[in-house]
C-alpha cells in the first residue's frame, strides 16, 4: 500500500510523522503536486493557515489537494482544519471546502490562552479520555450534515468525523497517545 | 523537573508550530502586514531593525507598547517581541501585552551583565540566541522553550550563523557517543546542568525547537542554516533593508519550505533586485558584536 503523506509547507509535519509511525503507519512528506500522486491519505499539520495557503497558491498545489481531498482521505489539525473548512473567520479567508464547517480562527486568544486539557470522548471513543494540547487554537462555529461529532471542549467540537475527513482543532501529534493518528490511519486503509 | 510539565509542553507546541517558517523583524503595522502577506509565519515586534541599531547606536529597549499593540492588530500571526537580556520587567509588560513569545535578545543593549531572565517564573514562551551546546542548554534550564543561533544580527553576512548552527550540531553528536561519567565531565565544561546534557545526550538533539537567525539575507542564506540543522529563520534587516522587501520575504519563505531543492530555490533566487548591504564580521572589533552578550 502507499503511505501517508504528511504536508510539509510549514508547520509541525514532523511530530505528525512520528505519531503516525506510533499508530504503525509509514510515511512521507509531500510538498509538491508529484508527490501527492504517490500516497494514500494526507494529513495537513498545525502551523500557519495563511504560509501554507499562500505556499498552496505560489505552488499551484490548491486544486491538485482539492481533487486529491475529493477521492483521498484527509486528516486535518488546527490550521489544517482551518484549510479543509468551508468558512473561515476571523479574519475570513480562502479554504478548500472539502468538508462543511465553519471555523473562527484564533478563537481562544493569543499564545498564553493556549493549553493543554483532558476530553472526555463521545461517540466512536467511547470511554477513552483524550489529552488535548490546544496551541492558539480555532473553534468549529458550525458542524454540517456530514460531520459527526467525536469530541468536545467547553461545548464546542473538536474532534469531528466527516466520513473521508477527520478534523482536530487539537494536537493529537503531540501527545504520546495514538489513538487519534490510529483512527486516521484505519480509515485509509479501508 | 519542569521540562517536560504542561505549561512547557503549550510554550514549545507554538515553536512546533513555527517550523519550517520564517520569522520577519517589523517595525510597524505596514511592515507587518506585507510580512503576513508574504507568508511569514510569524513576525518580531522591535524599535529598530539590527542594522539601524548597528549605525545609530545607543541604547537599544523593548518597542514602543504602541506600535506593538498595532501590529499585533494588524496581523492573525503570532507576534514576538523582544525584551532585554536580564530586563524581567519588559518581559512582564510583554506578557501583559499578550504577545505570543518574548526573545530575550541580545540584539538589544544588556540590561544586566550576569543574569538572564528566570523564564521558568512566566506563562508566556521564550526564545533565546545561543552560539554553542553550552549557551543553548544554560538558556533552556532557565526555561527558554525555544533556541535561535545568534548568528551576528545586523551583518547580512552569513558566516557567524553557520558557525553557530554547525557547533550546536557538532556539540550534540559529541555527546550522543560519550560514557555516563563522560557525560558529567562534560556538564562541567559545558556550564549546564547534566539531567538536560544526559537528555540530549540520550536524543541527539536539543529538548526544544533550533532555530537560526543573524544574518540571513537570501533565500540561499535561509537554505543553507536549514540544511545544517536549523528547523525554521529568523530574518531581521534582510527583509526590510533590501531593495524589494514583498519580493525578499516571499522568496525567502518559499526557500525555508524547499531548502532540499536547488530548482525551487533558483526560482526563488531570481529577480529580488539587490539583498541588504552587509559587513564583514572578521573585520569587526569584538566590542561592536552583538553575540557576545549574553552570559
Amino acid at each position: 500500500m502507499k503511505p501517508i503523506g504528511v504536508l510539509a509547507l510549514q508547520g509541525d509535519f514532523e511530530a505528525h510523522q512520528k505519531a503516525l509511525a506510533r499508530a504503525g503507519a509509514d510515511s512521507v512528506l509531500v510538498r509538491t503536486a508529484a508527490e501527492l500522486q504517490n500516497v494514500a491519505g494526507l494529513v495537513i499539520p498545525g502551523g500557519e493557515s495563511t504560509t501554507m495557503l499562500k505556499l498552496l497558491r505560489l505552488e499551484n498545489l490548491f486544486e491538485p489537494l482539492r481533487e486529491f481531498g475529493q477521492q483521498r482521505p484527509i486528516f486535518g489539525t488546527c490550521a489544517g482544519a482551518i484549510l479543509l473548512a468551508s468558512e473561515v473567520s476571523s479574519p475570513q479567508q480562502e479554504s478548500l471546502g472539502l468538508v462543511d464547517m465553519a471555523i473562527e480562527r484564533n478563537a481562544y486568544g493569543r499564545q498564553l490562552d493556549s493549553r493543554v486539557v483532558r476530553l472526555a470522548a463521545e461517540d466512536g471513543l467511547t470511554g477513552k479520555e483524550l489529552e488535548a494540547v490546544f496551541i492558539r487554537a480555532p473553534i468549529i462555529r458550525r458542524v454540517g450534515e456530514t460531520g459527526r461529532v467525536l469530541a468536545r471542549y467547553l461545548g464546542d467540537p473538536v474532534l469531528v468525523d466527516f466520513g473521508r475527513h477527520l478534523v482536530a482543532t487539537f494536537h493529537p501529534e503531540l501527545t504520546p497517545d495514538p489513538t487519534v493518528h490510529r483512527m486516521f490511519v484505519d480509515r485509509v486503509a479501508r | 523537573m519542569n521540562y517536560l510539565d504542561e505549561t512547557f509542553r503549550v510554550k514549545v507546541g507554538l515553536a512546533e508550530m513555527l517550523k519550517g517558517g520564517v520569522i520577519m523583524d517589523v517595525t510597524n503595522a505596514e511592515q507587518a502586514v506585507i510580512a503576513e502577506k508574504a507568508g511569514a509565519c510569524a513576525v518580531m515586534a522591535l524599535e529598530r531593525v539590527p542594522s539601524d541599531i548597528r549605525k545609530e547606536g545607543g541604547v537599544a529597549r523593548m518597542a514602543p507598547i504602541r506600535k506593538i499593540r498595532e501590529i499585533m492588530e494588524a496581523v492573525s500571526i503570532p507576534v514576538m517581541a523582544k525584551a532585554r537580556i536580564g530586563h524581567f520587567m519588559e518581559a512582564r509588560i510583554l506578557e501583559a501585552l499578550e504577545v505570543d513569545y518574548i526573545d530575550e535578545s541580545e540584539v538589544l543593549t544588556p540590561a544586566d551583565e550576569e543574569h538572564h531572565i528566570d523564564k521558568r517564573q512566566f506563562k508566556v514562551p521564550f526564545v533565546c540566541g545561543a552560539r554553542n551546546l553550552g549557551e543553548a542548554l544554560r538558556r533552556i534550564a532557565e526555561g527558554a522553550a525555544m533556541i535561535r543561533t545568534k548568528g551576528e544580527a545586523g551583518s547580512g553576512n552569513i558566516v557567524e550563523a553557520v558557525r553557530h548552527i554547525r557547533t550546536i550540531v557538532k556539540e550534540i553528536k559529541q555527546l550522543t557517543v560519550l560514557g555516563k561519567e563522560e557525560l558529567v565531565a562534560e556538564a562541567k565544561r559545558l556550564q549546564a546542568p547534566l539531567e538536560l546534557v544526559e537528555w540530549v545526550a540520550q536524543n541527539g538533539k536539543l529538548p526544544v525547537p533550533n532555530f537560526s537567525a543573524g544574518g540571513i539575507a537570501t533565500p540561499a542564506d535561509a537554505a543553507l542554516v536549514m540544511q545544517l540543522g536549523a528547523e525554521a529563520v529568523f530574518v531581521g534587516s534582510g527583509i526590510f533593508k533590501s531593495e524589494d522587501p514583498e519580493a525578499r520575504a516571499r522568496a525567502i519563505v518559499k526557500a525555508a519550505t524547499y531548502y532540499n531543492d536547488p530548482v525551487k530555490l533558483l526560482e526563488a533566487s531570481e529577480d529580488l533586485g539587490m539583498a541588504m548591504p552587509g559587513l564583514d564580521v572578521s573585520k569587526m572589533p569584538e566590542s561592536e558584536m552583538l553575540q557576545t552578550r549574553g552570559w
